[in-house]
């Protein structure tokens, strides 16, 4: 069959593209080798539009074991232990089929983390809707949280901690960023590298159907509005069957039989077998009538495309597959040597006896197309109003308000479908700054975080990437762990748009600085670009995802108070930056100005003198000041107690709401007892640390002197009314 | 004290159990439901999960596994069972506990802390709670709506064979503080001769103060006594 232009376009290849692959091949492709090329070169699996300025960001450090580039980050945290993590989006076919969608996004992230040999033992997500009143958002919500809970429930791990916004800009493409972390012994990590000559490619897992054929392609391009024509191209998750290939592989895994093992995730049997091939310098020659399938009939373009879940590919060693089998087997799992390694260093497709394909490994991925793309520089946007020429409202009215709000309601609706507590060792679930997982059979725990920063982002992404870093890293240390290293998913609209570059090298820029600064390297990642509808692009909206280590899990500390007489203490200084804040935005429809300024080594300072105080047991609780300002903090510090709080207003004061509702960034409240206050200001002034005293803990009553006087019960009826009649 | 957990494919607090277990110093056995042939037990745990992915209804394949038949004769040999959760709903199905659980009332999975009333404690299971101890346990579940015939519920109440009823803080047993729409706000039933007791809430995950709190100890302890 020859190869036409609109076959060529059909498959999300550009002409230019096409004329390389010809040159690469020196001849023309059949349509299997075309479909081959163009799910190898979409942007989801070659980031050919973002390589260039990922290799900038910092990747080493001392506890780094494996920086970006394997199916997910290793990291050391001492006594032989390594954990394990990515983030990865699946937002085109959440928004498609949001059960679906976010359910095989977890799959998806499990399987990276599983096949590297780390026992799987927490999940997060970052899931941004459109507005509440857009006429879908209700059914995606729906969708996204039971396809999250129906998956990760099943499976068994629990699902700690994450976020879940709203905004107009993710009104027809929501993102759905799921987040694995787990645990392996430092010398039992499995790599994806292929090594040594005609050494078996076993298939183990699902059968292959026709689900999710070109999925990957699908992901690497906007929507339109056919884009519900696209259903059959989502996958269909079965979080059983993954348990039993969890449970199999990490079984096989206690031996050294494996010499590498990928999963098959985007572009399923055809990126899993020349990533292996191209990692190791090495060919793969596949027979594909050994493929198992689910639907007779299935031809080897379907095969090779197929993104069917729960499947494994594993090179095992010599004399190993009785051994091998026999595990599977015992988990009804399939288990077919389909391959072997060769010399050619080509693809060779081998079907009914014949070649059906052939292609050379590098021209699919170290040969694969690289943009240097133009970008626009995105200037920082001035500051053209002020508070005082506002029309005046009271406090109290714009607290509550916003205290209701969808983005800064209560999110137990999302939270409690899901099971956080399976595995026994959840020791801080989500409604913290940060959850913590104790690492079974130690003292010791992890802490992970997941957030973002859309607005922050998009009105000057420089600072928006800095400060989402410092947020994740403030998330950690104020529940008493040492940040070690992020991963990130990073998404973007469509790169070919020069703003929209733009927005993606300047993000990048500030995430770099900031996880230098603060040695809190990048091991992991994900790029989600084409984010959008019809030409419109979502916000940039860079996801961090955080992990930090806790050594004695029996030192956790959260932000909920503990005792009436308590102080509450505010390090960082208060500037009242209102500019991209929820106040601004909620109670004034205002989106324009800078956002708050990020100061790299008040955030060191800060942190590190706060997890001090931790360490020393100094204070009770702590929270970071984030969206909606230091009200916001201090409410959420009554409502996860059973206290209320006396905020008491400063002397010199410039302006109530800036003060209250500005976004400053580096900034904690601390509760501390009496007897340990004189001690913990002494510290902080001999390192020159901004702290005020704003609070003391008391019964019943939320009050901000002269301003209101709430009842904690009411406080907690207003942050909790908005998801149960939503 | 001899104990089994019985692990199918898709149990996924089986090593939850069996840590608690350990703690308390039982001889345990995991026992994969392929076998046939069931270790010599005092008490036989069928512990949470999605056993067979929770496919055709939960909890049915389960029951009819091989070693099923090893508990159900073991059981009525008044061998202790304990089934918590999806172990509970195998053995509805099993037929070893009367009634079924369906859908939660709210149609979606729930997971969190919940507060129970302990109403018997004269029994294997409970000996070492107060009577009327209220106890913070943790439910994870997409169906722990306990239905059953009238006979049997009037049957249920009258001879005490409920000892645990979901309540809130204080003790109060009421439509509030059911989180399930479970009949009579029922968190776990015994069956007559009182050494079956499924349950829905999961003891095992409160046995540890850093993790969560220690109200799950004194199930597993009462079994010692």
């Amino acid at each position: 069959m020859k190869i036409s232009n609109a076959v060529v376009e059909k498959h999300g290849l550009k002409l230019e593209e096409y004329s390389k692959i010809k040159e690469l091949l020196k001849r023309e492709p059949n349509l299997l080798e075309l479909g081959i090329f163009s799910a190898m070169w979409n942007e989801h699996c070659s980031y050919k539009s973002s390589r260039i300025h990922l290799k900038n960001l910092p990747v080493k450090g001392k506890h780094v074991i494996q920086g970006p580039g394997e199916n997910a980050g290793v990291i050391d945290i001492g006594d032989d232990d390594a954990i394990i993590f990515k983030i990865e989006s699946h937002n085109h076919p959440s928004y498609i089929e949001p059960y679906q969608g976010a359910a095989t996004g977890v799959g998806g992230i499990l399987r990276d983390v599983f096949t590297m040999g780390a026992r799987p033992i927490a999940l997060l997500n970052s899931i941004h809707f459109g507005s509440p009143n857009h006429p879908k958002t209700k059914t995606l919500l729906n969708g996204v949280v039971s396809g999250i809970s129906g998956y990760g429930n099943c499976i068994g791990i629990p699902t700690v901690a994450g976020e879940t916004k709203f905004d107009s800009t993710y009104n027809e493409n929501i993102l759905v960023n799921a987040m694995a972390v787990g645990y392996a012994k430092k010398d039992k990590i499995f790599y994806s590298k292929a090594k040594g000559l005609n050494k078996s490619v076993v298939y183990v897992g699902s059968k292959t159907g026709r689900d999710g054929i070109h999925g990957a392609s699908m992901a690497s391009a906007e929507f339109d509005e056919n884009s519900e024509d696209k259903k059959p191209t989502v996958q269909v998750g079965d979080p059983f069957t993954e348990k039993l290939l969890m449970e199999a592989c990490l079984e096989l895994m206690k031996d050294n039989s494996i010499i590498s093992i990928q999963d098959m995730g985007a572009a399923g049997l055809t990126s899993s077998s020349v990533e292996m091939a191209s990692k190791g310098g090495l060919g793969i020659k596949l027979h594909l009538d050994k493929v198992p399938c689910r639907e007779e009939g299935m031809t080897p373009y379907e095969m090779m495309l197929s993104e069917s879940q729960e499947r494994m590919l594993i090179i095992l060693e010599d004399e190993k597959e009785k051994e091998a089998k026999k595990i599977f087997e015992k988990w009804d799992l399939d288990f077919v040597v389909i391959g072997k390694t060769t010399e050619t260093n080509n693809l060779t497709l081998i079907f009914k006896n014949e070649i059906v394909g052939e292609i050379p490994i590098d021209a699919l991925a170290s040969k694969a197309p690289m943009y240097d793309r133009s970008w626009t520089k995105i200037k920082l946007p001035e500051k053209k109003i002020s508070i005082k020429d506002l029309k005046k409202i009271k406090l109290e009215d714009s607290f509550l308000k916003i205290l209701s709000s969808p983005n800064q309601s209560n999110k137990s609706w999302v939270t409690d479908q899901f099971d956080q507590m399976v595995m026994a060792d959840t020791a801080q679930k989500s409604g913290a700054d940060a959850a913590i997982i104790r690492i079974h059979n130690k003292e010791k725990a992890i802490a992970v975080t997941v957030d973002s920063s859309a607005n922050y982002c998009k009105a000057h992404p420089l600072t928006g990437g800095k400060q989402i870093v410092c947020e994740s890293w403030r998330n950690l240390i104020s529940v008493g762990a040492k940040p070690i290293a992020i991963t990130n998913c990073l998404n973007f609209g469509n790169p070919e748009d020069p703003n929209v570059m733009g927005q993606f090298a300047e993000c990048l820029i500030g995430i770099k600085e900031a996880c230098e600064f603060l040695d809190y390297p990048v091991v992991s990642g994900n790029v989600s670009f084409y984010n959008g509808t019809n030409k419109k692009n979502i916000d940039p909206t860079p996801v961090i995802g955080g992990v930090g280590l806790v050594l004695e899990s029996k030192n956790k500390i959260n932000h909920i108070l503990n005792k009436e007489g308590n102080i509450i203490l505010q390090i960082g200084k208060t500037f009242g930056h209102l500019y991209q804040s929820v106040f601004f935005k909620e109670i004034y429809s205002i989106y324009e100005g800078p956002p708050p300024d990020v100061n790299l080594s008040n955030e060191k300072n800060n942190g590190e003198i706060v997890l001090k105080l931790i360490n020393n047991k100094l204070i009770t609780a702590v929270h970071d000041v984030s969206a909606g300002g230091l009200i916001l903090a201090l409410a959420e510090m009554s409502l996860s107690s059973e206290y209320g709080l006396k905020i008491k207003k400063p002397e010199k004061l410039s302006n109530l709401m800036e003060y209250y509702f500005g976004e400053d960034q580096g900034r904690y409240l601390l509760e501390i007892e009496p007897k340990n206050f004189e001690n913990v200001t002494k510290i902080l002034n001999e390192n020159n640390i901004f702290n005020e005293t704003i609070a003391t803990v008391q019964k019943d009553f939320f009050e901000l002197q002269g301003e209101f006087k709430i009842n904690i019960n009411y406080l907690y009826k207003t942050n909790n009314k908005w998801y149960n009649s939503y | 004290m001899n104990s089994s957990v019985i692990v199918f494919p898709g149990s996924n607090c089986d090593r939850d159990v069996a840590v608690a277990l350990g703690k308390l110093k039982f001889k345990n056995t995991m026992v994969w439901h392929k076998e046939t042939i069931l270790p010599k037990s005092d008490l036989i745990v069928i512990p949470g999960g999605f056993s067979y992915g929770d496919y055709l209804r939960s909890g049915a394949i389960a029951a009819k596994s091989n070693i099923l038949n090893e508990v159900i004769n073991a059981a009525n040999n008044g061998c202790l069972v304990l089934g918590i959760c999806n172990g509970f709903q195998i053995l509805t199905e099993a037929g070893l506990l009367k009634g079924v659980l369906l859908r939660n009332k709210n149609l979606k999975f729930i997971g969190k802390d919940i507060y129970v009333k302990t109403l018997n404690t004269d029994n294997k299971f409970c000996n070492k709670y107060k009577q009327d101890q209220v106890l913070k346990f943790n439910i994870a579940h997409n169906e722990g709506n306990y239905f059953t015939s009238l006979d049997h519920l009037k049957k249920l109440e009258d001879q005490n064979l409920i000892p645990f009823k979901y309540c809130d803080s204080k003790g109060t047993i009421n439509e509030e503080s059911n989180p399930n729409g479970s009949l009579n706000n029922i968190a776990g039933i015994f069956n007559e001769r009182k050494n079956i007791l499924g349950l829905m809430p999961h003891p095992e995950r409160m046995v540890d103060q850093i993790i969560s709190n220690n109200n799950g100890i004194n199930l597993f302890a009462s079994l010692l006594n």
